[in-house]
């Protein structure tokens, strides 16, 4: 099976485009992959697309009308916040079949304002409020509340992921804000749930990211080796029982098993990874997931973000875009748009935020439900 | 405010989820499912096993009216006209089934609340009605008195 190349790609700067159609999102970011890789939508011969808002209404058939109806096969994916992840998955699935060399894989998302989850009763009564809380701030509060529990994990521990990539994304001219948060800023903003307050809860925003990935063969017969990323590990897990699901989801199983996989998939040990994009959705899941992730042992997750070795400049900076909190976090477009942070770093092209020397990246996202998806990337050789 | 007794009259309430059960004359209490093949225990009735993948090895079990605390949050911020704050809590039985509802009569404050402290649940009529005006019993938890 042939080894899987990124040989363009690129993002939206995310932020709210409520008069901008899904497609044109999508057809912006494609187009600009497809530049970024010097080679147009005729080369193209399948097209993976993210889209969770508008799963039922054909949103990869709708990007290309407005970049070119070539006729080829289309793939529409939701799949929860690993819907970009996901279509950027079974477009390397395709070409390690070796069914196509070279296919554009897209993700896209417009998002309202404000709460996730917790929606309403199909009968009877709404049980928000009532039987505790379904919103997605409080669901991962709990979580991080966990962490709290088996290992001390503190609300200002917590708040320091915030102030972290809040800062990262100051350097992210594609990030949704460019603002320094300090601590007391972070914990004194408005409580959504405990504890997550509002600067630690992930931006809904607008935004469309695309790839076009290929074959060694096709991308070295293109001469396009010099800035190409080679994927050396695609990873997907649902959940695995666990004995309170029913009440109370559980991101860390199946990123442990994600993470497990991938890095028997890629041959590397976590040791190896320069930088880490990761599923920060709330500033609590980022520190579930350095242990998740084997970047230190669970119980050190607190002393990690202490000590700034996840900042840029550390031993293994997480969320340099600034993450889901900063850069924003438009559901489908997330897997793809993390997949070109670390490909660009792995390009040296990242500028003010440059990880020095990038050579092996790692990227993470859950959708919750659950399903989690890994990418290992390295710097082509 | 509904009644405060413990098991309020609850003809003519309807259950808030369907694994509140409210037998003829008798008390109100929780429903769940556990699977003869590996143990695992379930809120509500199930046909098969989602821990061993077991088909039509469950039984029906009366879970326990109390157990201990396991994480919670203090939501603040919600849906509109839902009152807050309020604390969701996620609760271990004794003797399994791991149940989230809100924690009441206790401050909504980080130094009240004690992860691993024991809890009760209680029953009350709900404070809502749904469209057609019908009236819910819900549960709640409570620190264990
Ligand atoms: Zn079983």
């Amino acid at each position: 099976m042939s080894d899987v190349y990124v040989i363009g790609i690129d993002m939206i700067k995310f932020g709210r485009f409520p008069d901008i159609t899904v497609p044109k999102l999508g057809a912006t970011a494609a187009n600009m992959a497809l530049d970024d890789a010097g080679l147009t939508i005729q080369d193209m011969q399948a097209l993976y697309s993210g889209n969770l808002g508008q799963a039922a209404a054909m949103v990869g058939q709708r990007i290309l009308a407005e970049i070119g109806q070539t006729g080829v096969p289309v793939v529409n994916c939701a799949n929860a916040c690993a819907t970009g992840a996901t279509a950027f998955r079974e477009g390397w699935m395709a070409i390690k079949a070796g069914v196509y060399d070279m296919v554009l894989c897209v993700g896209t998302e417009q998002m309202g304002k404000g709460l996730l989850g917790g929606g309403g009763a199909s009968k009877g009564i709404p049980t928000e409020g009532l039987l505790g809380s379904g919103t997605m701030p409080a669901v991962f509060a709990e979580a991080g509340m966990e962490h709290a529990r088996n290992y001390g994990t503190s609300f200002e521990q917590f708040a320091k992921v915030s102030v972290k990539n809040h800062h990262h994304s100051t350097l992210n001219p594609k990030a949704m804000y460019q603002i320094e948060t300090p601590l007391e800023t972070v914990m004194g903003a408005e409580m959504i749930a405990y504890p997550n307050t509002k600067l630690m809860c992930s931006v809904n925003v607008d935004g469309a990211a695309a790839a076009v990935i290929c074959s060694e063969e096709k991308a070295r017969e293109l001469g396009k080796m010099d800035r190409a990323v080679k994927v050396r590990a695609s990873v997907m897990t649902s959940d695995p029982f666990q004995a309170r699901n029913m009440s109370m989801p559980d991101v860390n199983t199946c990123t442990q098993l994600a993470a497990k996989q991938a890095y028997e998939m890629a041959g590397v040990g976590p040791e190896e990874i320069d930088l880490v994009e990761l599923h920060d959705c709330f500033a609590t899941a980022e520190i579930l997931h350095y242990g998740n992730l084997g970047l230190g042992k669970p119980e050190e997750a607190g002393r990690m973000i202490d000590e700034g070795e996840t900042a840029l400049g550390g031993r293994v900076p997480v969320n340099v875009s600034g993450g889901l909190l900063s850069k924003g976090h438009p559901l489908g477009a997330t897997g793809i748009a993390n997949i070109y942070e670390v490909s660009t770093h792995l390009r040296g092209e990242a500028g003010q935020r440059q990880v020095e020397g990038a050579r092996l990246g790692l990227t993470h996202v859950i959708g919750l439900g659950s399903a989690c998806a890994i990418h290992i990337l390295e710097k082509a050789q | 405010m509904p009644p405060s007794d413990k098991n309020p009259s609850t003809s003519a309430l309807l259950p808030v989820v369907d694994f509140l059960k409210i037998p003829e004359g008798g008390d109100p209490y929780l429903e769940g499912s556990r699977c003869s093949q590996c143990g695992a225990t379930f809120l509500g009735e199930r046909s098969a096993c989602s821990s061993c993948g077991a088909r039509e090895q469950l039984e029906s079990i009366r879970l326990a009216d109390q157990g201990e605390l396991y994480v919670y949050s203090i939501v603040h911020r919600s849906f509109p006209g839902i009152e807050v704050p309020y604390v969701s809590a996620i609760v271990d039985l004794e003797g399994g089934g791991t149940v989230k509802g809100n924690l009441i009569n206790i401050d909504p404050e980080p130094e009240q609340i004690k992860m691993g402290m024991p809890v009760e649940l209680v029953f009350q009529k709900a404070p809502r009605k749904d469209a057609e005006g019908n009236e819910y019993l819900t549960y709640y938890f409570q620190p264990k008195s």
